[in-house]
């Protein structure tokens, strides 16, 4: 079972809930591995404090032209969509970083003098966290394949286990591709209007993909109760609500888990975790 | 004219409150809000909009279904899988091949090498941008469409908008409200910017960001501010953060403690100072001195 952590505004809380779901039913001897796909800022590992015992350095294909069999005809660039190889004055250039890795001047190119090289883009790195299998993306800086690096890490998913994708924040390409193909979304907000108007967002774009999901309302008794109208009003399952505690403020500063010094929640993710499994079982009429 | 973009890393740390507290103190600034993923400035400006455009970020494939001979081919040479045997029949086929728009990179291969030319190749429209007015200032926004993408090309247009707009109205100031992560779209904001503003907060995931988000900005060679949100929530932390920023030459411009006049202020669609004119506020105005001492 798949189950991916997201959210429209950052901050909200997704990895606390993330890091605490995955421990709370690791404890309960399942087989539960957590894949952090916030790959720009992950955070995950300050919470599960993983031993790594493999480090992957995760490349992109990008063009290599052969410079003797060019004949400077210019079709890689007239197809290139992205400006990342370009031909003038019968040379070609390209620029890596725009690279997209589609394969189009390679495969347009009638000398075929294009071939593929690596460019590293980030590494990723798996290993243990008392019990949960651990796995995170750390995209290098000034690198723009997001993407890509959370297609790397979701690719080392285990079968038969509970696996929690903690996905990056936002509504467009990385959190598509982290939430691509999971069995349940949880989308955590926070009752504010900021929290509502990204949830808003967010709501569109699992609806779009045709994604089944619920909300978690972080820090549930501040702010109005506009998120709560909303989700009424859309017939949207608020699967957990977490009241704001000075207690979980500190220890999440700190870098420990909720479920660490407010032992009780270990019981409400277990929780959560079976209604997740009944939603799945038993889809609700939208579904 | 100046461009100021406040920028956080981790997302949740009060960048858009800040952002839009600042722009309660700089009078006359453009405000570009390049937060296109999940836009907030909005709320608390109550934009009156004068100008709606179409953003379009590239173009996209379509499978004619009643020229699609199933071949395959086309589905073979995608890298993004954004092709299936999932079309509407045809007089010949029981299936045809489909373009899934949310996957499509644009990238034109499948419309090159379709051998009967099935696949057409138009501009898609991936949201809209906005020219509005608003109390404190003009305002550049945008609403990207559902599950779209291209978020970079549409803070780079937010930007440029912008800019032009200083340059008419004389404004000597454009403030930015950039996005968490240190990906396209915040490299997207940050490029050739006079001032980056970082907002984090005292915790380890703020910290550990911050130390991400910094080295971005050094990457590209533009110069820091700092700013530590919630101050007083680990006051050992902030020592720590503070010393951190030191040691890379960032300034901590500003230590602002909690308060949730924030949230009071957001609730009430007003900027923190409209709201209140207590300590927050004093804070808020301290911060603001020392970026616009960091500008001139």
């Amino acid at each position: 079972m798949k189950i991916a952590i997201a959210s429209g505004k950052g901050g909200t809380g997704k990895t606390t809930i993330a890091t605490n779901l995955a421990v709370s039913l690791a404890r309960a001897g399942r087989t539960v591995q957590y894949l952090d796909c916030d790959v720009e800022e992950p955070n995950g590992h300050i919470f599960l404090k993983p031993h790594i015992d493999c480090v992957e350095e995760v490349t992109v294909d990008v063009p290599e032209v052969d410079e003797s069999k060019c004949t400077g005809c210019g079709r890689c660039g007239q197809l290139c969509q992205y400006s990342a190889i370009v031909c003038i004055q019968k040379h070609v250039l390209t620029f890596e970083q725009l690279c997209h890795s589609c394969g189009g001047c390679m495969a347009v190119c009638p000398e075929l003098a294009i071939t593929t090289k690596q460019r590293r883009i980030g590494i990723a790195e798996y290993g243990d966290a008392a019990g949960v299998a651990f796995g995170h993306g750390k995209l290098d800086i000034g690198a723009i394949q997001t993407p890509s690096l959370i297609r790397s890490v979701k690719h080392h998913a285990i079968d038969d286990a509970v696996v929690i994708l903690d996905a990056p924040p936002g509504t467009s390409c990385p959190v598509i591709e982290a939430v691509k193909g999971v069995d349940f979304v949880l989308l955590v907000t926070e009752p504010t209007p900021f929290g509502l108007n990204d949830l808003e967002l967010a709501v569109g774009m699992i609806r779009a993909l045709g994604l089944p999901f619920s909300v978690i309302i972080n820090r549930c008794d501040m702010g109005d109760d506009g998120v709560v109208q909303y989700c009424r009003r859309e017939g949207i399952d608020i699967a957990m609500e977490i009241p704001n505690s000075r207690k979980i403020a500190e220890a999440y500063s700190r870098g420990r888990m909720m479920v660490d010094v407010m032992s009780e929640y270990t019981g409400q993710f277990r929780g959560l975790h079976q209604r997740i499994g009944r939603r799945i079982a038993a889809p609700m009429r939208e579904e | 004219m100046k461009e100021l973009v406040v920028i956080s890393g981790k997302g949740g740390t009060g960048k858009t409150s800040i952002t839009a507290a600042l722009a309660a103190l700089a009078h006359g600034a453009v405000l570009a809000d390049c937060d296109v993923d999940a836009a907030d400035l909005h709320i608390v400006l109550s934009p009156n909009v004068r100008q709606t455009s179409d953003f379009s970020g590239g173009r996209q494939a379509a499978i004619d279904p009643t020229q699609c001979i199933g071949c395959g081919l086309c589905a073979d040479m995608c890298r993004f899988d954004a092709i299936h045997l999932e079309g509407p029949a045809n007089e010949v086929l029981g299936k045809t091949y489909r373009v899934d728009p949310v996957a499509c990179e644009g990238c034109k291969v499948c419309v090159e090498f379709c051998p009967v030319k099935a696949i057409g190749f138009h501009e898609a429209v991936n949201g809209q941008w906005f020219v509005s007015d608003t109390r404190l200032g003009p305002m550049v926004h945008a609403k990207l469409g559902i599950a779209e993408e291209n978020s970079g090309k549409l803070v780079t247009l937010i930007r440029r908008k912008a800019k032009e707009i200083a340059e008419e109205r004389k404004s000597d100031l454009v403030l930015v409200d950039g996005s968490p992560g240190i990906g396209c779209p915040v490299i997207a904001s940050i490029t050739g910017a006079d001032l980056v503003l970082i907002v984090t907060e005292p915790t380890l995931s703020g910290r550990h960001d911050l130390a991400r988000v910094a080295d971005l900005t050094a990457n590209f060679g533009i110069r820091a501010l700092l700013c530590i949100n919630k101050a007083d929530i680990n006051p050992q932390m902030t020592a720590q953060i503070s010393e951190e920023a030191r040691r890379r030459g960032i300034t901590v411009v500003g230590e602002i403690p909690y308060d949730d006049a924030f949230t009071k202020a957001q609730i009430m669609k007003a900027t923190v100072v409209e709201y209140t004119g207590g300590e927050i506020t004093e804070r808020i105005k301290a911060l603001w001195r020392q970026v616009t001492y960091a500008l001139a």
